[in-house]
C-alpha cells in the first residue's frame, strides 16, 4: 500500500514540474529558448525510430560503463593492496589525491593530448570512478572486525574463506554504495568529455552539434536521454543491489 | 605443550602480565584462575600466537589449535550451523557434522537461527560447538561456562570433559568449582603473574 502511495506521490510529483515546464514554454512562447515538454517527446520518439539513435546511445553506454568497470576494479583491487601494505599506501596517496583535486575539465584537457578521443571518455570517467571506489573499499576493509579477522586466523581459515567470510560481507555495502554515488558521476563526467571532445557516435557529439546548430530541441531530446539512461541504470544497479544483498557473501542471511 | 618462560606482557606503557612462567604438558588440563580483567584472556590470546609477549618468551607445540572466545566472536551474517561449519571444510559435505556439535550443545533447533537471533548463552555454546568441532590437540577455553542457563551446566561441562581427554587443555575460568571439574593443574593469579595452586 505504501509503495502503491509513493509510486503515486512520485507521479505526480514529475506531473507538476512538466507542467511547470510547459507553462513557461508557453508563456516564452520561443522553441529556440525553450521547447516544451510535448515536442520535446515527439522529437525523442522520432530519434528513438531510427537505428543511429540507439548506435549512438549504446556507444555512449558502452565508453562509460567500460571506463566505470575499470575504475571499480582498479578502485577495489588498490584498496586492497594499500590497506595491506603502508609502503604502497603511501606511494599512491598523493596520486590518488591529485586525481581527487583536478577538475575534470582540466583532466579532459590533458588526456586529449595522450590519447584519441575516442578513448578519452573512458579514461576520463575511469579517473573519476577510481578514487571514490578506493576511498569506500578502503574504509570498508578498515572497518572489518578484528576480533572476527583473529577468529580467522585463530580456526587457520585459508585465504579465500577469510575474503568471502569475514571481509566480503563488511566490504560488500561499501563497495556497493560506492557503485552507486560512481555510476551517476560517471554518467555525468564521460558524456561531459563526449561534449568536449565529440568523438564519433557519442551523445555528446549530439548535444554539441545541437547546441551548435540551435536545435534546442534536439539539445533536451539529447539531455533527456542522458537523464532517462542515469535512471534506468540506476534503477538496475539498486534492483541487483537488493538481489546481492540477499546473498550471504555480501551479509545477506540467504533466505 | 605450551611453556611461558618468563614471559611478560604490557599494553603501552601498562605493564599485565609479568614474569610468566608455566608449563602445560601434551595431554594436560590446566586451568588459570583470577578475578575479571586480571590477564587470563592475554595469557590465552598468548597461547593461540595472536599476541606476542614484550617479555621472554611463548613456546606452543600443537598441530591445531581450537579456541572458544570469551566473546562469541560469531560470523553475525552466517547461521549457527553455518558458524560451525565455516571451522570445518565449510562445505555442504561437513554441515551435518556441524548439526552434531550443535546438537551436542543442545541446539539442535537452533542451528539455523543467525547469532543476532540467539541469547548469549546460546552464542556461547555455538561459540563452544565451534572449538570442539575444530578438533584441535591444544583447546583453549575463555570462560567456557559464562552466561550458560544453569540447568545447561552438568551436560556442558560433561561434553567438554568427555572431548577434552587426550588433549592439552588451558581454560581460563573464575569458579574454582568448576576449573577443578575441568582441569588436572590450578594456576592462580598473583602479582600480574600465574602461580601453581597447591
Amino acid at each position: 500500500m505504501d509503495r502503491r502511495r509513493d509510486l503515486i506521490k512520485n507521479i505526480l510529483a514529475v506531473a507538476f514540474w512538466l507542467g511547470v515546464w510547459a507553462l513557461f514554454a508557453a508563456l516564452l512562447d520561443r522553441a529556440l529558448l525553450l521547447p516544451g515538454p510535448w515536442a520535446v517527446a515527439k522529437r525523442l520518439a522520432v530519434l528513438a525510430r531510427t537505428g543511429e539513435f540507439w548506435r549512438i546511445t549504446l556507444m555512449s553506454l558502452w565508453r562509460i560503463l567500460l571506463g566505470a568497470a575499470l575504475g571499480i576494479l582498479a578502485g577495489a583491487v588498490l584498496a586492497a593492496g594499500t590497506c595491506r601494505s603502508s609502503v604502497l599506501e603511501a606511494l599512491l596517496s598523493p596520486l590518488l589525491t591529485v586525481i581527487r583535486a583536478t577538475p575534470v575539465a582540466s583532466f579532459i584537457l590533458l588526456v586529449l593530448i595522450w590519447v584519441g578521443r575516442d578513448i578519452l571518455p573512458c579514461v576520463i570517467v575511469f579517473l573519476m570512478v577510481l578514487p571514490s571506489v578506493w576511498d569506500n573499499v578502503s574504509a570498508g576493509i578498515r572497518s572489518t572486525d578484528r576480533q572476527l579477522l583473529e577468529m580467522a586466523r585463530v580456526y587457520a581459515f585459508p585465504p579465500w574463506r577469510t575474503v568471502r567470510r569475514v571481509f566480503a560481507p563488511s566490504v560488500g555495502p561499501h563497495f556497493l554504495s560506492a557503485c552507486q554515488t560512481c555510476l551517476g558521476l560517471a554518467w555525468k563526467s564521460g558524456v561531459a568529455a563526449e561534449v568536449l571532445t565529440v568523438p564519433l557516435r557519442s551523445i555528446g557529439r549530439e548535444l554539441y552539434e545541437s547546441k551548435l546548430y540551435l536545435e534546442t530541441v534536439d539539445l533536451f531530446a539529447w539531455t533527456a536521454v542522458v537523464v532517462l539512461c542515469s535512471l534506468a541504470l540506476e534503477k538496475l544497479l539498486s534492483v541487483g543491489i537488493r538481489r546481492l544483498g540477499r546473498r550471504p557473501m555480501l551479509g545477506g542471511t540467504g533466505q | 605443550m605450551i611453556s611461558f618462560e618468563k614471559a611478560g606482557l604490557s599494553y603501552g606503557e601498562k605493564p599485565v602480565l609479568r614474569n610468566v612462567t608455566l608449563r602445560v604438558q601434551p595431554g594436560e588440563h590446566a586451568a588459570l584462575l583470577g578475578p575479571s580483567g586480571c590477564g587470563k584472556s592475554s595469557l590465552l590470546n598468548l597461547a593461540a600466537g595472536l599476541l606476542r609477549p614484550t617479555e621472554g618468551t611463548v613456546t606452543v607445540n600443537a598441530r591445531r589449535a581450537a579456541y572458544a572466545f570469551q566473546e562469541a566472536r560469531l560470523l553475525p551474517w552466517r547461521t549457527a550451523a553455518e558458524n560451525v561449519n565455516a571451522v570445518l571444510d565449510d562445505s555442504a559435505a561437513t554441515m551435518l557434522q556441524a548439526l552434531a556439535w550443535l546438537e551436542a550443545v543442545g541446539l539442535a533447533d537452533a542451528a539455523d537461527k543467525l547469532p543476532a537471533e540467539l541469547s548469549g548463552g546460546m552464542r556461547q555454546r555455538v561459540n563452544l560447538a565451534r572449538a570442539l568441532a575444530y578438533d584441535g590437540d591444544l583447546l583453549l577455553l575463555d570462560e567456557p561456562l559464562k552466561e550458560l542457563d544453569p540447568s545447561r551446566l552438568d551436560s556442558i561441562l560433561s561434553l567438554l570433559r568427555t572431548h577434552a581427554a587426550g588433549k592439552t587443555l588451558l581454560l581460563a575460568i573464575h569458579d574454582i568449582g568448576q576449573a577443578r571439574a575441568l582441569a588436572d593443574s590450578l594456576y592462580v593469579f598473583r602479582d600480574m603473574t600465574f602461580v601453581p595452586q597447591k
